[in-house]
């Protein structure tokens, strides 16, 4: 298990040093003097060159990144040029709308998701299965953002029966929050609910081929059981593996919905962050998401190797 | 359909003139053979009902893309006396809050729109052939490529666009650049795990043995069996760049206005969201009905390009549902081993790709 650890962990350290050049480099995306794009035509040349001095512009590259990096991994994510606050505090500010979001979106795609999923495996072939199959490939076809538009229209200003914006904590009490947030939650959770659907389909339908199930079915057990304790034990493996990889999308997701809803999250701070092109703020969130995204992913590798020991031994060095 | 989507063809075509002196390929045989293969094809798409559908919607908005704003007036005419009209007569999809024409903007935003999902399908393609293609070819080169590749699936796709277009600034050009770094490892990796195939081949062993120069190997042999799932992923490319390009503009981030892209024109209709229904809704039926149509296409291709799918019929559906139910059980294979191994991947397309992938291993016409 240590071994199989570490391994799985050495194997974060390429994909990190990727994703923070990455994140690094954004900087040097800017055509012409980053310092001056970013302060606007207004900027007098002592601000933009203050500005260049403070961002470590003038050093030589190799410097720049160490710094920044270093910076980085303790939580420094360097100060957002328009609000004048540090990065950090801005994201952790902005941070709890969409986390809230998006946990809502995943739980109610998991709701639906996973028992339609199981249904189209059971039907396989028939109406149902087919209905269930064009049913995902419409929530894939329609982008969240647009989805939550639509919602909006129909539930909010042609029907009336919910808020078409803002943004209420848990702490204001449960029905009021669910009724702000019904509708990004639906928004975002769709697209959601459709892939799980199809993933857990392919995983129940993997493990009806299996032995074991003609075992069971051999020895007289009921469908139910057979089922629910070896078919849905077996295939809940990848179904968990898709809800934890998609947890990243999930939050990207999330900002681009509350943008739709005006909730105060990640989303509104990138949208203001690229109309300023304060590029420190976007750099901060872009790095946020990607490294909790990779940590995310170890984490679940590590839940299914618990799960499933057969991984540690055979699944290793894929 | 033209020969760039039967990968057959081209093959042939490919090997067709340069083939006289190649004694492993088959040329002459490959060649005659080809006629009779592309009406197969054709024959099969046509019985492809939904593939079929998707494939006249889009050409549908191809064509109002090319041909409506011939017939439209102009998308950026600003009638200050006509704001908010809802549809009539002389507006069919109604004004907006400028009192330029709905209709005329969203005829305009198909152009756009198809016009960068078209461009970022065609980059993201050449660069994840040549990309895909070395990787599998050269070990140094895979290490190095992919771990690249590795890193920048870890950023959820349109955030990276975003972040990418905050730095390059609002610009169409600038949506295709960031769309074809965001893109281009899916392609990437879906040709280099047909190339890694390919490559096991004894035809491409026998090429090595001839003395066959590197870039000819790679270009003239194994490049035409990697373009059929290629393809297919190219599709579902063109599907995801048109909903991001609509998700920047909507954000603010992607084609920057006057000029209408569905997004941007999504995002002018919300602010006035109570009073014009119109603004919303036909911009945003036109997003749903390309993506679908583009779905329905690539997953048709998927199963036409596929060796294993075998047309309809009594035996044939059951031949199918079996091809399919093998295609299904491998699909999950891989996913348990994408786990195994740190893929980081975004989901839909890690689960196309592993339909595919499993379906579209053994190479065409060998």
């Amino acid at each position: 298990m240590a071994g199989y650890l570490l391994q799985r962990a050495l194997a974060l350290v390429p994909v990190l040093a990727v994703v923070s050049v990455v994140t690094f480099g954004l900087i040097y995306f800017m055509p012409g003097d980053a310092a001056a794009t970013m302060l606007g035509p207004e900027a007098t040349q002592e601000q933009i060159e203050a500005l260049r001095e403070s961002l470590g512009l003038n050093d030589p590259i190799w410097v720049q990144f160490w710094s920044w990096l270093t910076a980085a991994v303790t939580g420094d994510l360097g100060t957002s040029i328009f609000m004048n606050r540090p990065v950090t505090e801005v994201l952790m500010d902005a941070l709890g709308p969409t986390i809230h979001l998006a946990i809502q979106a995943q739980l109610l795609a998991i709701i639906i998701g996973v028992p339609a999923g199981i249904l189209a495996a059971r039907k396989q072939g028939t109406g149902t299965d087919q209905t269930v199959m064009v049913g995902a490939l419409m929530g894939i076809s329609v982008p969240s953002f647009l989805l939550g538009l639509f919602l909006m229209l129909l539930f909010g200003v042609i029907l009336g029966w919910l808020p078409v914006a803002g943004y209420r904590p848990i702490e204001d009490g449960i029905g009021e929050s669910l009724q702000y947030l019904a509708l990004p939650t639906i928004a975002l959770g769709a697209m959601q609910a459709a892939l799980i659907a199809r993933m857990t389909r392919t995983a129940m339908l993997d493990t009806f081929s299996k032995n074991y199930m003609k075992t069971a079915k051999a020895k007289g057990l009921k469908d139910r059981v057979s089922l629910y304790k070896h078919a849905l034990r077996n295939a809940s493996l990848p179904i968990i593996t898709t809800i934890g990889q998609t947890l990243g999308t999930l939050v990207a997701g999330a900002a681009v919905v509350e943008t739709v809803f005006n909730i105060p999250g990640i989303g509104q701070l990138i949208v203001n962050s690229v109309e300023r092109r304060d590029v420190v703020v976007i750099q901060g969130v872009v790095l946020m998401i990607a490294v909790s995204y990779v940590l995310i992913n170890f984490l679940v590798d590590i839940l299914y190797s618990v799960l499933d020991p057969r991984v540690r031994f055979t699944g290793g060095d894929s | 359909m033209s020969t760039e989507n039967d990968p057959r063809a081209g093959a042939a075509g490919a090997s067709g003139p340069a083939g006289k002196d190649d004694i492993t390929v088959g040329s002459l045989n490959r060649f005659n053979k080809t006629r009779s293969r592309r009406s197969k094809f054709l024959r099969r798409f046509a019985a492809h009902k939904l593939a079929i559908t998707g494939g006249t919607i889009l050409t549908f908005v191809a064509l109002v893309a090319i041909f409506g704003p011939m017939l439209t007036g102009s998308p950026t005419a600003v009638d200050a006396a006509n704001r908010l009209q809802g549809p009539s007569a002389d507006h069919w999809f109604g004004t907006d809050n400028y009192g330029r024409d709905v209709l005329a903007r969203v005829v305009e935003g198909a152009r756009v729109s198809l016009l960068v999902g078209a461009i970022t399908a065609l980059l993201t393609s050449i660069f994840g052939l040549a990309i895909g293609l070395y990787a599998a070819y050269n070990r140094v080169a895979d290490a190095i490529l992919m771990r690249i590749s590795d890193g920048l699936m870890a950023f959820p796709g349109i955030l990276l666009a975003i972040a990418i277009m905050a730095a390059l600034g609002q610009h169409s050009t600038n949506v295709v650049i960031a769309l074809t770094i965001v893109f281009t490892p899916y392609v990437a990796r879906i040709v280099r795990s047909s190339a890694l195939v390919v490559k096991e081949q004894t035809f491409i062993e026998a090429l090595h043995a001839q003395g066959a120069s590197r870039s000819r190997i790679i270009w003239i042999n194994m490049a035409p069996n990697v373009l059929s799932p290629m393809i297919v992923q190219a599709t579902f490319v063109f599907a995801d760049s048109i909903i991001t390009e609509a998700a920047l503009s909507f954000l603010g981030a992607g084609v920057p206005p006057p000029a209408p892209s569905w997004g941007n024109m999504l995002l002018d209709g919300k602010t006035v969201i109570y009073n014009a229904w119109w603004m919303t809704l036909f911009p945003g039926l036109f997003i749903m009905a390309t993506i679908l149509a583009i779905n329905l296409l690539g997953d048709g291709l998927r199963d036409l390009l596929d060796p294993t799918y075998k047309g309809k019929g009594a035996t044939g559906r059951k031949k199918r549902k079996a091809a399919k139910k093998a295609a299904e059980a491998a699909a999950a294979q891989r996913e348990k081993e994408a786990v195994g191994g740190t893929q980081p991947v975004v989901p839909a397309q890690a689960t196309r790709a592993a339909e595919f992938e499993t379906t579209s291993r053994r190479p065409e016409g060998q």
